[in-house]
């Protein structure tokens, strides 16, 4: 070895690590993270990328509900590898359709989707597998099963996890613990106030403390906000409420429809009660109650004008917003059940000693990459950097943002104590109650199969016709079991009980 | 040498081909197939999607609401319309800077405006409520009522939209001659006489045709209603055009739809031409 090659290497060798002292030396807080998290999709891994020269096309949701979240992982994706990045927003209204047409035209117009899980039964044979690498990263390796299964489609792993949602009881906590409150409740009906833990239980404390300032702020306070308005997922409420009545815990082969003749259930007792119970707690809601949105539900409970309330964690995490007055006033509970549980085997209602609790796993946030985009490489390592632990963790922060507990790590309590400052018992109910659900007995998924949007819209129209009072309970859903069976003959049976199996598979395991 | 006229037509034909029959021969096309979310394309059903609508009891009360919604809001327009166009027509001081008020709901955006209204209406949060409880009237179920809800529609509708009316028969006022004005004064006739021998003839013409754009204009009504009770409660505010967004947009049943937007299209020229021949026969003194 010559000396003038000792000296090349001697000076290479010297370059190559002042490169990669340079590199470890980076500070990726400025993204606003608390710290790098080493991984394949960290900062780090994404830096030492470079996609100069190439174009990466994302549809994702209206600002700020997972739209803020994905133009800000784009910006910084762009600054670390050098991609020119854009980012389609669109409202909640269009989003399903802007995604599809391109489907259905077999134009590439994106390479990366953001869209409603449930859809996953429409979208699934545009999807790209998420490739094994992805799949064996300690961020993936950390989502749930109940996350995970609901990202599958016969095995395969279709959506790439980045958020988790679910139902769950809200309540005011400083009402349940005071004594004059408890006082009246049990002068009132004449037992103990406790958290509900049926539904007839739930609308008997809402209606004590309807109309009623227990707070004493002046202003009369309410006993339930719930999502009612037709077109506005009223339909996930309705299912809350009717799941702890139709989802008998021994009976599998499913909730919605029975799988092996794809006959529709909803308009089985079980179903019938549950909506009488949704019809009958619209005298203890708020004026204007029966036509609440998600929005108007959030800000109601949230701005502290209801006791009760269920739904996402929206609601919640308003309510525990530096400013609000009732920060740290709420806690959270299972969503209620039911003692009497229609069993369809048998065709009785089954009656229990515990109520029969139900979880219902329902909507979230999911992402994908298009089967037709050219740019997969970097589509998935977008998602992956997306949802890498350190984002992730920062944008659980953010409640605008809408990403919700979807990881292990995201089920510990010393998080929200620590990072968001909440009380020890706040953040026990809540962490706690999270993880129930995730981890129930008996849960109840969406229905993510073909046609999902219409069978939902008429899910919600029956529904509407009772509360307002233009049919009974029975007679709104058998119009909507009629038109759910002219839905599945429309599609084709086959397709849908194919797919719905996989949901089933989720239920019954 | 006459026939390059066509040549120089040819280019403003084509653009007119493109722009309007083709998404209407497409229409018509993808009517007659099943283009669901499940079953992309051009198929051949026949005519199955139109034996379909014609069981739809759920369209038909649609379009039922639609026509009651329509002929209120518009008869409520051209009165109130009217009324505005002749307080500012002449003697009122300060005319232009009302002129330019009554205006303004018109050149609001349709949707905002439903979102302010909305607040407006929201029986908790909303200001209406509280102000007619302090003016002893009592909260109204605006939303959450079948009968409150259409009539919250109507109102918002009205107000947006009456603005239109006042711009037309305003300047319709505004070129009548002044002769048959002072040979009604000569015969002594008062204000209401002259009103309705003199000025309301006089604007029969321009009546029809704000009446007709407006009818047209309603018998679309879709913001309003997807923003201020998304067809509820019930069905009870459910037009055909919403109806149509939520099998077309929303169940992605697009052959269904495009059958529903044509037989609602076919509907309303019948319709409307009917109306047009009958408010002229009642309001155009010299149609023949």
């Amino acid at each position: 070895m010559t000396k003038t090659t000792l000296r090349g290497a001697f000076a290479a060798t010297t370059a190559l690590s002042l490169i990669a002292s340079t590199a470890m030396a980076e500070d990726y807080t400025k993204y606003g993270i608390k710290a790098d998290v080493p991984g394949t999709c960290s900062f780090e891994a994404i830096d030492a990328k470079d996609y100069t020269g190439r174009t990466l096309n994302i549809i994702t949701h209206a600002i700020p509900v997972i739209g803020e979240p994905t133009a800000l992982h784009a910006q910084q994706f762009q600054e670390l590898t050098g991609a020119t990045v854009n980012v389609v927003h669109v409202p909640f209204g269009d989003l399903f359709q802007r995604i599809m047409i391109p489907f259905q035209t077999q134009q590439a117009a994106y390479d990366v989707l953001f869209h409603a899980s449930l859809w996953l039964g429409d979208f699934s044979p545009f999807f790209a597998e998420v490739p094994a690498a992805y799949q064996e990263t300690s961020g993936m390796k950390s989502v749930t099963d109940t996350y995970r299964g609901v990202s599958l489609v016969d095995g395969k792993l279709l959506q790439y996890p980045m958020d988790g949602d679910r139902h769950y009881l809200k309540y005011r906590s400083d009402v349940f613990a005071n004594p004059d409150m408890q006082a009246k409740f049990k002068e009132a009906t004449g037992r103990d106030l406790t958290v509900p833990a049926t539904w007839e239980e739930y609308n008997e404390v809402a209606a004590v403390f309807n109309d009623f300032d227990f707070d004493g702020d002046g202003a009369p306070n309410f006993g339930t906000a719930e999502v009612t308005k037709r077109d506005d997922l009223m339909f996930s409420a309705f299912i809350s409420r009717v799941a702890a009545y139709a989802k008998h815990p021994d009976v599998k082969g499913g909730f919605f429809f029975d799988l092996e003749t794809m006959t529709p259930l909803i308009n089985t007792p079980g179903w019938v009660r549950g909506l009488e119970l949704f019809v009958a707690a619209q005298a203890s809601m708020p004026p204007g109650g029966t036509s609440f949105g998600l929005g108007d539900e959030i800000f109601s409970f949230g701005g502290g004008q209801t006791l009760m309330s269920y739904s996402w964690d929206d609601a919640f995490i308003q309510a525990m917003q530096a400013d609000s007055p009732i920060r740290n006033k709420v806690a959270a509970a299972p969503l209620p059940g039911a003692k009497e549980v229609w069993n369809r085997t048998t065709g009785a209602w089954d009656t229990f000693e515990t109520p029969n609790q139900v979880s219902y796993v329902t909507w979230g946030w999911s992402s994908a990459v298009a089967a037709a985009s050219p740019n997969q490489d970097m589509a998935f390592d977008y998602l992956c950097f997306f949802s890498n632990e350190a984002n992730t963790m920062a944008d659980l922060q953010i409640g605008r943002f809408g990403v919700n507990p979807y990881r292990a790590e995201h089920f510990d309590p010393a998080f929200y104590q620590n990072d968001l400052g909440w009380d020890a018992a706040v953040a026990t109910t809540y962490a706690d109650t999270l993880k129930a659900v995730d981890s129930a007995p008996n849960q109840v998924f969406d229905l993510r199969v073909p046609g999902v949007g219409e069978f939902m819209s008429s899910l919600a129209a029956g529904v509407a016709r009772a509360q307002s009072g233009e049919a009974t309970a029975q007679e709104a859903l058998d119009g909507v079991a009629a038109e759910w069976t002219a839905i599945v003959d429309r599609i084709g049976k086959d397709k849908v009980k194919a797919a719905y199996a996989n949901v089933v598979a989720l239920e019954d395991k | 040498m006459y026939r390059q006229k066509y040549l120089f037509l040819l280019p403003g034909l084509l653009v007119l081909v493109a722009i309007i029959l083709f998404p209407l021969l497409f229409t018509i096309r993808v009517s007659f197939s099943s283009w669901d979310v499940y079953n992309p394309g051009l198929n051949w059903i026949g005519g199955e999607n139109y034996g379909r609508l014609w069981e739809d009891a759920r369209y038909w009360q649609a379009l039922g609401r639609l026509t009651l919604l329509s002929v209120t809001t518009v008869l409520i327009q051209y009165v109130l319309g009217f009324a505005l166009a002749l307080m500012v027509w002449r003697d009122l001081a300060a005319r232009r800077l009302f002129r330019v008020l009554f205006l303004i709901p018109m050149m609001t955006t349709p949707v905002v405006m439903s979102v302010l209204w909305r607040t407006i209406f929201h029986e908790s949060l909303g200001p209406l409520n509280p102000i007619l409880e302090s003016l002893g009237i009592g909260a109204a179920p605006w939303l959450s009522s079948a009968g409150w809800a259409f009539a919250a529609v109507v109102m918002v509708e009205v107000w947006q939209w009456t603005p239109f009316m006042f711009l037309l028969l305003l300047a319709g006022l505004l070129s009548l001659p002044n002769e048959p004005y002072l040979a009604a004064k000569i015969d002594g006739a008062g204000p209401v006489r002259t009103f309705f021998s003199v000025t309301f003839p006089m604007l029969g013409a321009i009546s029809v045709g704000a009446i007709l754009i407006r009818l047209i204009e309603a018998s679309k009504i879709m913001e309003t209603v997807y923003v201020l009770t998304s067809g509820g409660p019930g069905t009870s505010t459910e037009t055909s055009s919403y109806y149509i967004y939520i099998r077309g947009m929303r169940d992605f049943q697009i052959g269904y739809s495009a059958a529903l937007s044509l037989t609602y299209l076919i509907i309303m020229i019948v319709a409307l031409t009917v109306i047009a021949k009958l408010l002229v026969r009642a309001l155009v003194k010299d149609a023949a």
